[in-house]
């Protein structure tokens, strides 16, 4: 074997290897044999190291010197300079947004500071096509350790971390392996939920594309814990490098005889199947998923029976998110009593967020619960882009709500975000700065919801229409204060009344933008104003005659003629002709033109 | 690929592949740790400290001592090539000069392993900028 003095990990996620994370890879092995270091210095491919803001992401190891947005032809003077001179290269390395220097080691940026990574402790660290890298970091070992103990012991070492599901309702994992383990039934089936749907939310397919083995391993766990033999994945067939992962690991699982018969001498057989999702939202919701992999519409149906009792084909299923698994060997290798000690009373452990929207460090984050969202927007996410100002974060995805500057310091757990009106969801955070435009956020969120809605109740398929038709009324302009009334009635029948999960949750966004910013919904109907400047219906397009020479630049470029006025005099806009293009405004050299 | 059959294989096998992991367990936990930094320009290289590096790596790993070995620039010592730097945890860096087959094992065994200083340690001639500054 070569005795590798250096380790080049590259990210291979999703987002690095969509800018040329791949040909770094390539470049820089071919730099390196060039150079004749082939048997001194390794590449390895990664999953996620979670600072996609500045992707593509090469660590060189052991010094630890973290470079960003490399690109391809970047690996020459990586390898020349870092590599055989031993000198970082100074113009890749990662500059503090506050003081201005350059951050070479990652442990010193404030983006990785806060965080614990249990559930994304293999990503960036290990190559997740290779299974011996995976043992090599205690992989399999929580397995083998289940086995020396009895179904139930595992089951109240679960119970005891206190972990709860990251899909996002937050029900108790071990609670809900238990009530799978206590049903009698021939056949029973673990499921992994990998149906990330939430706009923005991408700690799933890391999980899968840096870790996938982790997945697969706890599934095992619970397969020997409530008796089922079988395991499927049901993942979105959007994500192809996940899929692709996923397959390369069960096959050198199978090989391993990790997955198969007699899994380690126990006596214990276990296999996993993967099932593809067509990306359908719903289908999220468990009871869909399962319909959905019976072949059937992926439509929900009424809980009770709950799949624990009654589920892929009728028989005791357990489902859980691919997050809550990657939990699970950390809980058996570190003990419940270590789990337990990181977050609040009634949340414990780390969450992964998928910071987006308008912060500097967009990226993937796993803190501790109970951290405030300052410190995750702040000092994680480096404050708000452009020096804007903060104005409202939206957690938990189409089902969640935007909390605003009064929630930011409270700690974030699942109970404290419910009790705020929103909830933790799988874990997309989008920040908003004083730019946004909260009916139109709560529109946008609720035309994802009428696109998504399966259509079999009629409160989410009819009521989230009209619910939808009614804020397009008050980004128009057309609505009265006696709207905002109905507005807030039918959302609330919506919730009570619908089904499943989506359209129970799917208003919160309205109610939630109408308790936090009731000014802003005011200033729509009665003012008819928009105060962030976003309702294209109520901005004016105005002419200030003084710096208006009359050049007719704005008269030449309206395509509806709605300006008007004598040539070197200052000119007007017609509002009734109007349509609001922007034209005038983008063409005027002496910034006469602006929006009201 | 040879199946996995029982928890002692598993253990076997990890054991067997802890090395492949084990330079980046250790970048993770680089301060407390033993940090020997070679001097590695065109006249470090010249003078011989590619193959005093390769000894260090392997003689501190036949010591079983938890120690992360880098290749750096020039450090400017270019008349005691080649040189090294040793930091131990909590320790100012010292810099060694000349450094050969012998004197790698001597610092490793006196100066690594039993604290004490050893011949042909190099004063430190420069001040860092940080210094500088806050001088």
């Amino acid at each position: 074997m070569a005795n590798y003095k250096n380790h080049v990990l590259v990210c291979s996620g999703t987002g690095c290897r969509a800018s040329q994370g791949e040909e770094i890879v390539l470049n820089l092995e071919a730099e390196i044999e060039k150079n004749g270091l082939g048997e001194e210095v390794q590449v390895v491919r990664t999953g996620c190291f979670g600072f996609c803001e500045k992707g593509p992401v090469v660590k060189m190891i052991p010094d630890n010197t973290f470079y960003v947005q490399v690109t391809p032809e970047d690996a020459s003077d990586l390898v020349s300079e870092h590599l055989v001179k031993g000198r970082q290269v100074e113009r890749l390395l990662f500059t503090d947004p506050e003081t201005k220097e350059k951050v070479a080691d990652s442990k010193k940026m404030g983006f990785y500071k806060k965080q614990i990574r249990l559930a994304l402790r293999n990503c960036g660290f290990i190559n997740p096509e290779n299974i011996h890298e995976y043992i090599a970091r205690d992989g399999y070992a929580a397995l083998g350790k289940a086995f020396t103990m009895k179904p139930e012991e595992v089951i109240q070492e679960i119970i005891d971390s206190g972990l709860r599901g990251r899909g996002g309702g937050g029900f108790p994992t071990g609670l809900k392996w238990d009530i799978t383990r206590k049903v009698q039934a021939e056949q029973k089936y673990v499921v992994c939920n990998a149906d990330e749907g939430d706009p923005g939310a991408f700690m799933d397919r890391s999980i899968l594309e840096g870790d996938p083995h982790s997945v697969l391993e706890s599934m095992a766990i619970n397969g020997y814990c409530t008796g089922a033999t079988k395991g499927l994945i049901y993942i979105r067939a959007e994500y192809p490098l996940a899929i692709n992962r996923l397959k390369i690991a069960i096959e050198q699982a199978r090989e391993l005889g990790l997955l198969g018969t007699d899994i380690l001498g126990s006596g214990f057989d276990f296999d996993v199947e993967i099932r593809y999702g067509a990306g359908a939202f719903v289908c999220g919701e468990e009871t869909s998923l399962i319909h959905s992999m019976e072949g059937h519409r992926g439509e929900p149906t009424v809980k009770p029976p709950f799949p624990s009792e009654s589920g892929y084909k009728g028989m005791p299923t357990n489902v859980n998110n691919v997050e809550t698994y990657a939990n699970i060997p950390v809980i058996l290798l570190e003990g419940a009593k270590y789990f337990a000690s990181i977050g609040t009373e009634k949340s414990k452990g780390t969450k992964v967020f998928a910071l987006a929207g308008k912060v500097n460090n967009v990226g993937l984050i796993e803190v501790p619960m109970g951290i405030t969202l300052r410190e995750v927007i702040f000092d994680i996410g480096g404050g708000i882009k452009d020096g804007k100002k903060f104005k409202s974060v939206q957690t938990g995805g189409p089902s969640g709500g935007c909390l605003t500057e009064k929630h930011l310091d409270i700690p974030i757990d699942y109970d404290n975000l419910l009790a705020s009106g929103s909830m933790m969801g799988s874990g997309g955070m989008i920040v908003m700065d004083e730019d946004d435009c909260m009916v139109s956020v709560a529109k946008f969120y609720l035309d994802f919801t009428v696109e998504e809605s399966c259509g079999k109740c009629a409160p989410c398929r009819i009521g989230n229409k009209r619910l939808y038709e009614m804020l397009d009324k008050i980004s128009e302009g057309k609505a009265t204060e006696a709207d905002l009334g109905r507005l807030r009635n039918l959302a609330n029948v919506i919730k009570d009344t619908s089904l499943c999960g989506l359209g129970q949750t799917s208003p919160n966004p309205v109610l939630s933008t109408m308790d936090n910013f009731r000014d802003e919904y005011l200033a729509h109907v009665k003012d008819k104003k928009c105060p962030a400047g976003q309702c294209k219906s109520l901005l004016q397009y105005v002419i200030d005659a003084e710096p208006c020479i009359g050049c007719t630049a704005c008269v030449r470029v309206c395509p509806v003629d709605a300006i008007s006025g004598e040539k070197k005099q200052p000119h007007t806009i017609n509002q009734e002709t109007c349509i609001k293009c922007g034209a005038c405004m983008d063409k005027c050299k002496f910034k006469a033109i602006s929006i009201q | 690929m040879t199946k996995v059959k029982s928890l002692a294989d598993l253990k076997k096998m990890k054991e067997d592949l802890q090395s492949k992991v084990n330079l980046r367990e250790k970048g993770d936990n680089v301060e407390r740790m033993v940090q020997v930094k070679v001097s590695m320009a065109t006249c470090g290289i010249a003078a011989g400290a590619k193959e005093v590096m390769n000894q260090l790596i392997t003689e501190l790993d036949n010591r079983s001592v938890d120690a992360v070995v880098t290749q750096t620039g020039c450090m400017g010592y270019c008349h005691a090539e080649p040189t090294i730097e040793v930091t131990l945890p909590n320790n100012d860096p010292v810099v060694f000069g000349h450094v050969d087959d012998k004197k790698v094992v001597e610092i490793i065994e006196q100066y690594i392993i039993a604290g004490k200083l050893v011949d042909g340690v190099i004063p430190v001639n420069y001040e860092t900028v940080k210094e500088h500054k806050n001088k």
